[in-house]
């Protein structure tokens, strides 16, 4: 069936059944391959987007339900404040591996400083605990967001 | 191992127009230099008509740093700035392109990218230098020795001019048969910290392409429909209910019926027509046993004759000192199976080109087992078959499979049908967790006398399991005598002065494929070895630390000054001895690929209650480090890799079938797990050695060490979970 979506500022016209995940839509009929897929169960948070500025798993959020929302991928976060001060202080502290699941780092940690500008280490933790990293750069995304808080507070 | 050769032409950039330097090795290994034209070798080094560098990195990028190192060398050399410099990654060529460390195989793996790689780049890359500066030389009139090049621009007295200018005339230079190379004191790239990594705003802004990524043009989803229990073989299948999912194309029992292949049009399409598919399976010859067989098997062996005395011991005399001695230490240790779980899921993509040739898409680890591999299944030369390396998204030896295992289901999936469509294969989360090439379980028996003084007097040491390397291509150069290297490495060949010591081996029968799994034998032999040497020092009334460096005390001998070095390093940086009040310490050292990592974890909470890992020190000792950031980052993610599995993960099977399903079951390590982690390099003007891998060895021993200490419970028995251990 033929759905109307909202995304990166620009409406598309899909053809998905529904019950189809958001994740799906995104990678193999939009073509917008920086979302990624690691689980299938919401429990990597490789696949995470933006609803309305909140973070949510597009492995487990299904295309019916998005009709109406703004969707932001990690293709256009950059375009936001927040976003950009996110993905400079990814460069600045070379917090990436092998970055697969760093696309979805980027838009939770960009979801975080959306709602906390100044977060301590235990938020960002508890924050950040969905968003799975092998390479373990954990350490590394902790600064990260530190060091975009204080880009967007200068 | 006999390899085939291919020719030249599968570099991704064609040849821009005007001309082109190429600088590589001949087979022979010896320099060469070409134009675009002319040039019958692959290259290591490539310079457009524009000025243009770009490094032809042999090794594939899973995060562990080449697409930034290798380029490094080659700038270093050639006196670029690393903006100065791209990268692309390889075709296959196992005559230029092999790891030298390999033989005529390429491949990347045993933390090895840098080490084989750092002569071999910082020449092509002097070459390339020298012939610039040839050229420039001829053209002002001047002596090549008074000719210099500095961030990209050939200088030499009043002259000045960006490297383009020389590209056409040096390209018709012969290549210097032995290019100078920079001092080390000059270098102003290798060593330095300020140098970031090359794939970072790709890799932050989703723009980085992986396997995963690729979109051909009419493309079909392949996904296997696999059995419950290795060794399953598929006999027929029902796909009336796949028939109902829009999207779904077909499915075939694939040719070695290991499983059943399901075509789809898009990956959801392929994910419900494959859990729609019903198939009947022939079980007779499946894997049967539950893990808890097969542990016992193992630990059953431990009490046995050991098969292969490793070191050529007296046994019995070792034996006796144990006897003797005034006390003696002994535990029995259990490392369960063990899943990679690189964060990309395996895939990989295959066309057929008009003019016949087959092309493999994948983030490949190991181009030269696809290859050879493909010349059989689809009967062609190896110069028809090509391989585009794409970024990795993770590995920790994963896809390092001799047998090209996800890369020969691909293909089988492929040949199958009539080529029209591409065919990417696409694996799930579950079936990486499910589908074997795990880290193997194995057991340790070791049992170590002590002397009045608190000497160790003998160190009688048993190992069994299953060996990863018998059976594959790597069987000739690990095993010998029957001992498979790769199963007691860190014990058979470490540094430590330890008095009678006997070392046995067996090999237990086959229970699941097995593989190389981050830092491969040190995963358990260094829990072993560096849990031992804490009881030890614990019964003799030692502090670890000093009674490690009193096994560590010959000072001519380096490997053991290194390993003292980085212990006391590590020790120093983390105030070792000095925790504050409710926290404990715990120290672990071990040389592996060459490197010497010491780690010290600190703790705080307690085993029933939850403990907090406040903070890990290491100190690594890597030769020289090329890009210092990297090297720290390697060390942060093997330490995270190695304390993440022990704490809770593994891999169990119920009537041969694998009881966990994704990562709810196979819990990685969370950003809250471990609070800090400080990494410090020691300076070495060494060659470089491994540092994808040998953070991983001590992590675990160096927390299983602090929880003893705090509480006194001695954890054999592998994920600590199991001992009734929480973490918070």
């Amino acid at each position: 069936m033929a759905l109307t979506l909202k995304l990166n500022g620009a409406t598309h016209t899909v053809d998905a059944e529904p019950g189809t995940p958001l994740l799906w839509v995104i990678r193999d009929e939009l073509k917008l391959t920086g979302t990624k897929f690691g689980c299938g169960v919401a429990s990597c948070g490789a696949c995470t987007v933006h609803l309305n500025g909140e973070p949510v798993r597009s492995c487990q959020t299904y295309i019916e339900d998005v009709e109406d929302a703004e969707i932001t991928t990690i293709e256009a976060v950059g375009d936001d404040k927040i976003g950009a001060a996110v993905q400079q202080a990814w460069v600045e502290l070379d917090v990436v591996q092998c970055g697969y699941c760093q696309s979805g780092q980027v838009m939770s940690a960009v979801g975080l400083l959306s709602e906390n500008a100044k977060p301590s280490v235990e938020e960002i933790d508890t924050y950040m605990a969905g968003n799975a990293c092998r390479c373990a750069t954990y350490q590394r995304i902790r600064a990260g967001i530190q060091r975009a808080s204080d880009i967007l507070e200068a | 191992m006999t390899i085939n050769t291919t020719r030249r032409g599968f570099l991704k950039s064609a040849a821009a127009a005007g001309a082109v330097l190429l600088v590589g090795a001949r087979p022979d290994g010896a320099l060469a230099a070409a134009s675009s034209e002319t040039a019958q070798f692959n290259p290591f080094v490539k310079i457009d008509a524009d000025g243009t560098v770009t490094a032809i990195v042999k090794h594939f990028e899973k995060g562990q740093g080449p697409a930034t190192g290798l380029p490094t060398l080659i700038a270093e050399e050639i006196g670029l700035r690393m903006d100065q410099i791209e990268y692309e990654f390889a075709p296959s060529d196992p005559q230029v392109y092999n790891n030298l460390l390999f033989g005529p195989f390429q491949g990347t793996g045993g933390s090895t990218a840098m080490a084989n790689s750092w002569m071999q780049y910082r020449q092509a890359g002097a070459a390339a230098r020298e012939m610039l500066i040839n050229a420039a030389a001829q053209s002002w009139g001047v002596a090549a020795s008074d000719v210099t090049i500095e961030e990209g621009i050939v200088n030499a007295g009043d002259k000045s001019a960006p490297i383009a200018d020389f590209v056409a005339a040096a390209s018709q230079l012969e290549a210097p048969v032995e290019p100078r190379l920079k001092d080390p004191a000059d270098f102003r790239l290798i060593g330095n910290e300020a140098v970031r990594r090359k794939d970072s705003a790709i890799k932050g802004n989703g723009q980085a392409m992986y396997a995963m990524d690729v979109h051909l043009p009419n493309q079909m989803i392949a996904m296997i429909k696999r059995p419950e229990s290795r060794g399953g073989i598929a006999t027929g299948f029902d796909d009336s209910a796949s028939k109902e999912v829009k999207g779904y194309i077909n499915a075939t029992v694939l040719p070695n019926q290991a499983g059943v292949a399901v075509y789809a049009e898009n990956t959801w399409a392929a994910i419900q027509a494959r859990d729609a598919l019903e198939v009947e399976w022939d079980m007779s010859g499946a894997e049967t046993r539950d893990s808890d067989q097969i542990k016992a098997e193992i630990m059953d062996a431990l009490e046995a004759e050991a098969t292969y005395n490793v070191n050529k011991a007296d046994v019995a005399a070792v034996s006796a000192a144990i006897e003797g001695a005034d006390q003696v230490v002994e535990k029995t240790f259990y490392f369960p199976l063990l899943a990679h779980a690189p964060m990309e899921p395996l895939n990989c993509t295959i066309e057929q080109t008009a003019e016949g040739n087959i092309v493999l898409h994948d983030g490949s680890q190991m181009p030269t087992g696809p290859h050879m591999a493909y010349q059989q299944i689809f009967q062609l030369p190896p110069e028809k078959i090509q391989i585009n390396t794409m970024l990795a998204g993770g590995s920790f030896g994963r896809r390092a499979t001799p047998d090209a295992d996800y890369q020969v289901e691909a293909a089988l999936a492929f040949v199958v049908t009539d080529r029209s469509r591409p065919v990417k294969l696409v694996w799930t989360r579950e079936d990486d967790i499910r589908s074997g090439y795990y880290r193997p379980a194995f057991g340790h028996k070791a049992r170590v006398g002590l002397n009045a003084e608190g000497e160790i007097v003998g160190w009688q040491h048993q190992v069994a399991g299953q060996s990863i390397m018998k059976g594959t291509p790597f069987e000739a150069v690990v095993v010998h005598g029957g001992v498979d290297h790769s199963s007691v490495e860190g014990i058979a060949d470490s540094p430590y002065e330890i008095p009678g010591m006997a070392l046995g081996l067996t090999d237990t029968p086959k229970a699941t494929s097995v593989l190389w799994w981050r830092s491969v034998g040190h995963t358990h032999t260094a829990y072993t070895m560096e849990t031992m040497m804490d009881l030890a020092a614990q019964a003799a009334g030692r502090d670890p630390v000093e009674f490690r460096l009193a096994h560590l005390s010959d000072a001519s001998d380096p490997d053991q000054q290194r390993k003292a070095a980085v212990l006391k390093l590590a020790t120093e940086k983390a105030g070792w001895g000095t925790a504050p009040e409710g926290r404990s310490q715990g120290i672990a050292v071990h040389k592996s690929f060459g490197s010497y990592v010491a780690e010290v974890v600190e703790i705080s909470g307690d085993p029933e209650s939850g403990i907090k890992i406040e903070k890990v020190t290491c100190a690594v000792d890597c030769g020289i480090a090329v890009n210092p950031d990297v090297v720290k980052a390697q060390m942060e993610g093997g330490i995270g890799y190695g304390i993440g599995h022990v704490m809770r993960d593994q891999i169990t099977l119920t009537s041969g079938a694998v009881d966990q399903y994704n990562f709810p079951d196979y819990e990685p390590l969370r950003i809250g797990d471990i609070a800090a982690i400080d990494v410090h390099i020691v300076p070495s003007a060494e060659a470089p050695t491994g540092v994808g891998e040998p953070g991983t060895p001590p992590s675990a021993p160096a927390l299983a060490n602090a929880i003893t200490a705090m509480s006194g419970l001695h954890m054999a028995e592998l994920p600590m979970a199991e001992n009734g251990v929480s973490f918070v």
